[in-house]
């Protein structure tokens, strides 16, 4: 799909075909485009990889640790293209803020704590916080609150792939992948390979 | 996972799982330097223990302030229960307090049940009477799969007195809801009618002990010996205490259980207690963390 030489991947859209019961008797149709694809996921990583080695000068002291679930497969991915480019193997961990999250008990899902594993001593080093899509800034609150828990960084920086805006609290990513602005009706949804689909970014719309 | 934990009877297959899944990551935290985490901060805990207890009433407070709960103790003797005040009236009080569990130690069965019913607050079961000690058999069972991987397709052999013991309950309970062989040692007069819970009894112990994965022995509780179950210590020792030559009977890997206080000697031979083939003090460590997982589950349940 080419319109006037811009390349248009975007809002590809998939009617999900899925009809809501919204409880009230209503029924609601929820509608998902594609924003990003696959091709669109692999530039965008490499960019951020590039970025990261450029604002750190190599790759001394850094330390990759990615937000379960979303972040620790994105974590994973940039430290291979940053050992790729610098060769260079570099340390990564993951981290789960379940019990650092400041809405136990509001939220409807049980809360599912996963791994956690910072496979070296973080005191002194320059962690990359890794997470998928920044939104409220509150689960970036509580991951920085966790790690504080495993030593004394000498700085946290943040690598997002996806920035859709609405923060809560004073929280700025260093490294962002895309923007996407988005209400806050509207969710968005990272697909990878690694939770076995394609890799896409779709956003869900309630119409 | 419902409100409260008073049993393991009441619990579904799925939330045994669950809670185990999640102590796993609570095991890790209590490898941290910092072994505390903020995930129930401005929680309150009250430990109502109406039967002396010094492991579990520890594990528990330990496991509540690692949480970051604010905890107090609420001591029976010089409680106005001496003054005659009823357990309705002094459950009712604590939840007028505003907390939000009330941890309950009771020698009568079925008091955790009844408070459940009554407040709102959530109530976790630390043993009632002879019925169940859920949070035993959870960390019995947390210790097996990490011993073992799994529950599934084990022989374990519950040894003692299981008339008398809520963590013999308990562990068949939970046990049962896994695909395991269990079997029941001890002397007749301590082996209560078990219904449809597809336990094997054995009244020799060396007969029951063959092909065994796993040994959970109960502690005599000389308490409750008054009605002279056994003639004497030294003939139950030997008819059915646990030393390395009843061990080297079973399997290279059977590991041995006791939910402590240990009776040295009678139930258990100290060659053993103090053996590699021993997990006592891993039962001990891992208390800590599935008692971890079950506050913060019935927390994270959204009651409201």
């Amino acid at each position: 799909m080419r319109l006037k030489g811009v390349v248009c991947v975007l809002y590809y859209e998939i009617y999900a075909g899925l009809l809501l019961d919204t409880g009230g008797g209503f029924f609601m149709s929820v509608m998902m485009k594609e924003l990003v694809n696959k091709k669109d996921i692999e530039r965008i990583l490499s960019r951020i990889a590039h970025e990261i080695i450029e604002k750190n000068k190599g790759t001394e002291g850094l330390c990759l640790v990615g937000i379960q679930r979303g972040g620790a497969h994105l974590a994973g991915r940039l430290a291979l293209k940053i050992r790729d480019i610098e060769h260079e193997e570099i340390v990564v961990g993951s981290l789960d803020i379940s019990l650092y999250r400041d809405d136990l008990g509001i939220r409807k899902h049980h809360p599912v704590v996963r791994k956690t594993s910072i496979p070296c001593d973080i005191s002194e080093k320059k962690i990359i916080l890794v997470d998928d899509v920044l939104y409220t800034g509150r689960s970036i609150r509580a991951a920085m609150d966790a790690l504080m828990d495993y030593g004394r960084p000498a700085q946290i920086q943040l690598a997002v792939l996806i920035d859709r805006g609405h923060r809560e609290l004073p929280i700025r990513p260093d490294f962002v992948g895309k923007n996407i602005p988005t209400s806050r009706s509207e969710n968005i949804e990272v697909q990878l390979e690694e939770d076995g689909f394609e890799d896409k970014i779709l956003i869900q719309s309630a119409e | 996972m419902t409100k409260d934990l008073v049993g393991i009877k009441e619990m579904s297959k799925e939330d045994i799982e669950h809670v185990l899944l999640t102590a796993t990551s609570f095991k890790d935290v209590l490898k941290r330097d910092i072994k505390k985490v903020p995930a129930l901060r401005g929680k309150t805990v009250v430990n109502l223990f109406f039967e002396p207890s010094t492991r579990t009433k520890t594990s528990f407070e330990l496991a509540e302030k690692r949480l970051s709960t604010d905890v107090l103790n609420f001591s029976v003797p010089m409680s106005s229960v001496v003054k005659g005040e009823t357990l309705y009236d002094t459950v009712k009080t604590i939840e007028a307090y505003g907390v939000d569990f009330i941890v309950i130690r009771h020698a009568s069965s079925g008091v955790p049940h009844f408070i459940a019913r009554n407040v709102s607050t959530s109530v976790i079961n630390a043993g009632d009477g002879i019925n169940e000690h859920p949070t035993q058999a959870l960390l019995d069972a947390f210790s097996i799969m990490e011993k073992r991987g799994t529950l599934d397709g084990l022989k374990i052999a519950i040894v003692g007195d299981i008339l008398h013991s809520r963590v013999a309950k308990s562990n068949i309970y939970l046990l049962s809801k896994f695909n395991t062989s269990i079997r029941l040692i001890g002397p007749p007069t301590l082996i209560p009618e078990v219904g449809d819970y597809g336990v094997e009894v054995f009244f020799d112990m060396d007969k029951g002990l063959k092909d065994i994965d796993v040994v959970m022995m109960l502690r005599i509780q000389t308490e409750r010996q008054s009605r002279g179950f056994f003639p004497s210590s030294r003939e139950y020792s030997k008819y059915w205490g646990m030393d390395m030559k009843r061990l080297n009977l079973t399997g290279n890997n059977t590991i041995v259980m006791h939910p402590g206080p240990m009776n040295r000697g009678i139930e258990i031979a100290s060659d053993v207690a103090d053996s590699s083939r021993s997990v006592v003090l891993d039962q001990v460590t891992n208390g800590i963390a599935v008692r971890m997982a079950v506050m913060y589950l019935l927390a994270g349940n959204g009651k409201k």
